[in-house]
């Protein structure tokens, strides 16, 4: 095979024995690799609770990591949430992608539960356990000093968990090398539920090319692409600011939530832009293997600079306007090991509740106890949805299928309305992300003022960014290059002839097989909605800028329109037809 | 959606590329909706239903381009290939199909954003609105045109004619003549400005006019003016004709960066400014300034086929230089290439994309200088086809 190491590493944790899986290259084409073939191999296990320690986490690369092409070195990792019950994948950057392949596999299964806190270790030569009980208690930057610290692994990878895992934080996160996080839906809690601690791995070996000319040719058609990318490599683009660099235009476009959504302009907003952190903090870039646009910054100091959700919700969501205390929340989450987006909407959430405005030290405060579970920390673990349900006010959290909504206002483009209440895992931008076209203008400018006419390209959309994250390329590339380049790159890596259709073709596979995931487990067209405030309340109009309140009616045309394109029923539940034609079991 | 489709086709009749009630442009959301009544629909629904799109057009372009597509399409197995930046970043390459039947189309489809079907046109696809199949559009008959009139110097250079396109040659040029550059149908504003409002209408108009002037022909131009420390820049991918809306002020010193959706060569207009006196740029693709930049006979030049990121020849048309950058910031990119050429001079030709040209108070010197370098070049390509057709005899 080429491109695919050809197997796949099943752990079972409970008598920590381990075998390998090797699929059949049909299934490897099929589902390509990342969020493809986690979601093939999750799918008959699906209907388990996510403390069953027979419910799978699977970690999956893809056949670009660790060849040159460009942003390969992303991983998936998939699972189903603790938080929602849904389908919950999670595609993340660092350097486990390429260390996997060098070390031989295609991807791990983890199932089973250790007995005690344990450490997976996987080098060239082979797989061990380790007791990891020593570790737990540890912030995440302390771990990865240890785990680095481990003879041989100093040029490892590591995964890991932290103490906000181990006190049952249903939106736990799991570390990768220290910066980069499988961070959304609580894939930690589920990693915690096995007694896993950390994954750790290196490895020496190549992944076979089928055709390096062609492969090279690729590449420099999709950097062409980048370097013409004003969003990716222009002065103010990400490269240089960060996904911070979004916040201005969040701001000018008045769509950032803000004070729990109950308002999208913050006043404090100008003083928080990148570029004041850029100045505060001097910061450098780093970022994932094989990659060069690198989005991640760092100040002088180390200090780790928020992404772009992080220095939206720990300011203007919750009306802080100290730059410093975003910096020490977003030190927290990463310590602790959870998940920003949804820790600033259940403190904003906790805040409207109980109508306070929260100071940064209050703030700061919160986060830890959250971590320890000390005070209130508890009930705001359980993440937004449960704290208002408890309190009796289940509508005041801004949450899609239990999931905290990101730093885009669904009045200020609303083809993410539609894209929030279809997601399948949940109040997450990234499924469909028609902040690409509705504010970045990529590959052209829509009116983000409709929702009418926008269900089919959410619908692409979602095929689309499904085959992205099986790859598993970053997001971001997308902005500037297509699937177009992609395949090109794909069919010189393994020899395949697909090209960018035949490739969304796959992808509306692997999207609607998440749809029947969902729908065994209780989820249907109720689910897919988002909380009545949006339809209710307008945002905070300018003399020029009018956010009104989203149209109900249009909403629900535009859902049915949006079930009808993808095949599903009334209730969006797939139907038998359809997974016929998928060659999906229905 | 209907709103949307009939813009586009409106476009493609005003940019006076088709006659006016030919383009068929549709639209998917639940169910296909088009932009007129007509007998390929049908066939046009089955192409769509092989692809995840959500608009399309169809449409046979007028002359010369329609000769032209039909030419290449007769010397041509599956593609061809132009050199021109837009194909080398955008199209990749140039499907042919010979009829109009989806089990020809959709494979095709798959692969690329566009074809051309021999003695239909062109037929084009969109995955969030009908204004990406109307750029690809009008990038294959820019494309197109731009490679005839390459190919065909070259070939008299050194290469064996092909007759056909000697015999074409004449009619074709007739037939370009309306589209060659005028001047804007109205004075434009006399600079300096200051005020944001008058720089935002000045620059509206000044993008009007250049693309009734026709000097912005296929993928968007850009243009900018520089004031009060600020930048003001269109928005990347935005057309020249409708600006309102799209224009970002650009702090000099990045202290903001709403300007993140600014043009890709806002780091190019910005290096410009800093190093002279200029305030206005103004940047189009006019086709035959795009052409002669990509004639040239330098022999057994070790550059030859990197002429786009590595000429190091000093090449001239008149006082303009033709020099080397691909778009954007990268190594070889037009932020590095472009500001240096400028500076003291008029303008600049990037190699096989387009022209940059400033001006020191307002767009109306830049708007000339696009004209008259457009001009220059034109009346180039003609003199030099000349001597080259008198060398062979
Ligand atoms: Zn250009």
């Amino acid at each position: 095979m080429h491109g695919w190491c050809g197997k796949i590493l099943r752990v079972n944790l409970s008598d920590q024995t381990t075998d390998e899986l090797r699929l059949d290259p049909q299934i490897y084409a099929r589902n390509l690799g990342g969020k493809g073939l986690a979601g093939e191999l999750l799918f008959e296990h699906f209907q388990r609770r996510w403390d069953d320690p027979l419910l799978p986490l699977v970690l999956m690369t893809g056949p670009l990591n660790n060849t040159a092409s460009p942003t390969s070195g992303r991983m998936t990792v998939m699972s189903r949430s603790p938080l929602t019950g849904a389908v919950c994948d999670a595609s993340v950057g660092g350097k486990m992608g390429t260390l996997l392949k060098r070390a031989g596999y295609d991807g791990i299964i983890l199932s089973g539960k250790s007995p005690d806190w344990c450490g997976l270790n996987i080098c060239d030569h082979g797989v061990s356990f380790t007791d990891a009980r020593q570790l737990c208690g540890l912030e995440t930057s302390a771990i990865h000093h240890r785990l680095q610290a481990a003879p041989g692994m100093e040029k490892g990878a590591h995964a890991m968990i932290g103490p906000a895992a181990e006190q049952g934080v249903r939106f736990a996160a799991i570390v990768f090398d220290g910066h980069y996080f499988a961070g959304r839906g609580g894939l930690g809690l589920v990693m915690a539920a096995k007694k896993l601690k950390h994954i750790s791995v290196v490895g020496n070996q190549k992944t076979a090319i089928f055709d390096q000319t062609e492969l090279q040719a690729a590449q420099e058609e999709i950097y062409r692409l980048v370097a013409a990318s004003p969003i990716l490599t222009g002065d103010l683009g990400i490269s240089n600011y960060g996904t911070g660099a979004l916040y201005d235009l969040m701001r000018s476009r008045r769509m950032m939530p803000t004070a729990n959504f109950r308002q999208t302009w913050f006043e404090h907003s100008a003083a928080m832009n990148a570029s004041a952190y850029k100045k505060r903090y001097k910061t450098k870039k780093f970022g994932c293997a094989g990659c060069h646009i690198l989005c991640k910054k760092v100040g002088i100091k180390g200090e780790i600079i928020p992404e772009f959700e992080t220095m939206s919700h720990f300011s203007a969501l919750i009306g802080n306007s100290n730059l410093e205390a975003v910096v020490e929340a977003n030190r927290i989450c990463n310590e602790a090991g959870m998940d920003t987006i949804s820790a600033g909407v259940t403190l904003a959430t906790y805040a409207e509740l109980s109508d306070q405005q929260l100071t940064p030290d209050k703030m700061l405060d919160l986060l830890a106890d959250i971590t320890t579970g000390r005070g209130e920390g508890g009930a705001l673990g359980q993440g937004a949805l449960r704290l208002a349900t408890k309190a009796g006010r289940p509508e005041l959290a801004m949450v899609s299928k239990g999931l905290e909504f990101p730093a885009y206002d669904p009045r200020g483009a609303q083809g993410m309305a539609l894209a929030y209440a279809t997601s399948t895992r949940g109040g997450c931008h990234l499924r469909a992300y028609p902040i690409s076209h509705e504010i970045l203008r990529k590959p052209v400018a829509t009116d983000r003022f409709a929702l009418s006419g926008k269900a089919r390209i959410i619908k692409i959309s979602e095929d689309m960014n499904a085959v992205v994250d099986s790859l598993t390329a970053c997001k971001f590339l997308f902005f500037a290059a297509s699937l177009e380049e992609y395949a090109r790159a794909l069919n010189a890596v393994t020899g395949l002839q697909t090209s960018a259709q035949q490739l969304l073709a796959t992808g509306e596979r692997i999207y609607y097989r998440e749809r029947i995931m969902n729908a065994r487990n209780g989820f249907a067209a109720s689910d897919d909605d988002i909380p009545a405030r949006f339809f209710a309340e307008s945002g905070s109009s300018s003399a020029t800028i009018q956010v009104a309140p989203l149209d109900r009616q249009e909403f629900l045309q535009e859902r049915a329109a949006y079930y009808r394109i993808r095949g599903l029923d009334e209730n969006g539940l797939p139907t038998a037809e359809k997974c016929a034609a998928l060659e999906l079991p229905c | 959606m209907l709103k949307l489709l009939n813009k586009y086709a409106q476009k493609l009749v005003s940019h006076g590329l088709c006659l006016p009630d030919t383009p068929l442009v549709g639209g998917v959301n639940d169910r296909v909706l088009w932009n007129r009544k007509d007998p390929r629909t049908a066939e046009l629904e089955k192409i769509i239903a092989g692809l995840n799109i959500n608009s399309i057009i169809l449409a046979r372009p007028v002359d010369p381009f329609a000769t032209i597509l039909d030419y290449h399409c007769r010397n041509s197995e599956s593609e061809f290939v132009p050199e021109d930046t837009e194909t080398r970043t955008f199209l990749h390459s140039i499907p042919v199909a010979r009829s109009l039947r989806a089990e020809e189309i959709v494979p095709l489809l798959q692969k690329r954003k566009g074809c051309v079907i021999e003695g239909q046109g062109i037929i084009t696809t969109g995955t969030v609105s009908p204004e990406q199949a109307f750029v690809v559009f009008s990038s294959i008959i820019f494309s197109a045109f731009v490679k005839f009139f390459v190919d065909y110097a070259y070939a008299l250079h050194s290469g064996p004619v092909d007759e056909e396109a000697q015999k074409l040659l004449p009619q074709l040029l007739a037939a370009y003549e309306r589209f060659l550059p005028v001047g804007p149908p109205t004075e434009l504003a006399t600079g300096p400005f200051s005020a944001a409002d008058e720089i935002v209408q000045a620059m509206i108009e000044a993008g009007q006019a250049t693309v009734d002037a026709r000097m912005v022909d296929s993928f968007f131009g850009n243009i900018s003016y520089f004031a009060n420390e600020h930048v003001y820049i269109s928005q990347t991918g935005s057309s020249l004709d409708e600006l309102a809306g799209c224009i970002d002020a650009c702090p000099l010193d990045n202290s903001a960066s709403t300007g993140i959706t600014a043009s890709s060569e806002l780091v190019a207009h910005r290096d410009i400014y800093l190093g002279g006196d200029q305030r206005a740029i103004l940047h189009g693709h006019p086709k035959f300034s795009v052409i002669m930049s990509m004639l040239c006979f330098e022999p057994d030049c070790k550059n030859r086929g990197k002429c786009h990121i590595r000429c190091e020849k000093a090449r001239f048309i008149d006082d303009i230089p033709i020099i080397p950058g691909e778009v954007g910031t990268g190594p070889r990119g037009l932020s590095r290439t472009l500001p240096p050429a400028v500076q003291g001079r008029r303008g600049a030709i990037v190699y096989g994309h387009g022209v940059f040209t400033v001006g020191n108070n307002d767009f109306r010197e830049a708007f000339t200088s696009l004209a008259t370098i457009e001009d220059a070049c034109r009346a180039a390509y003609l003199q030099l086809i000349g001597e080259l057709a008198a060398q062979r005899e």
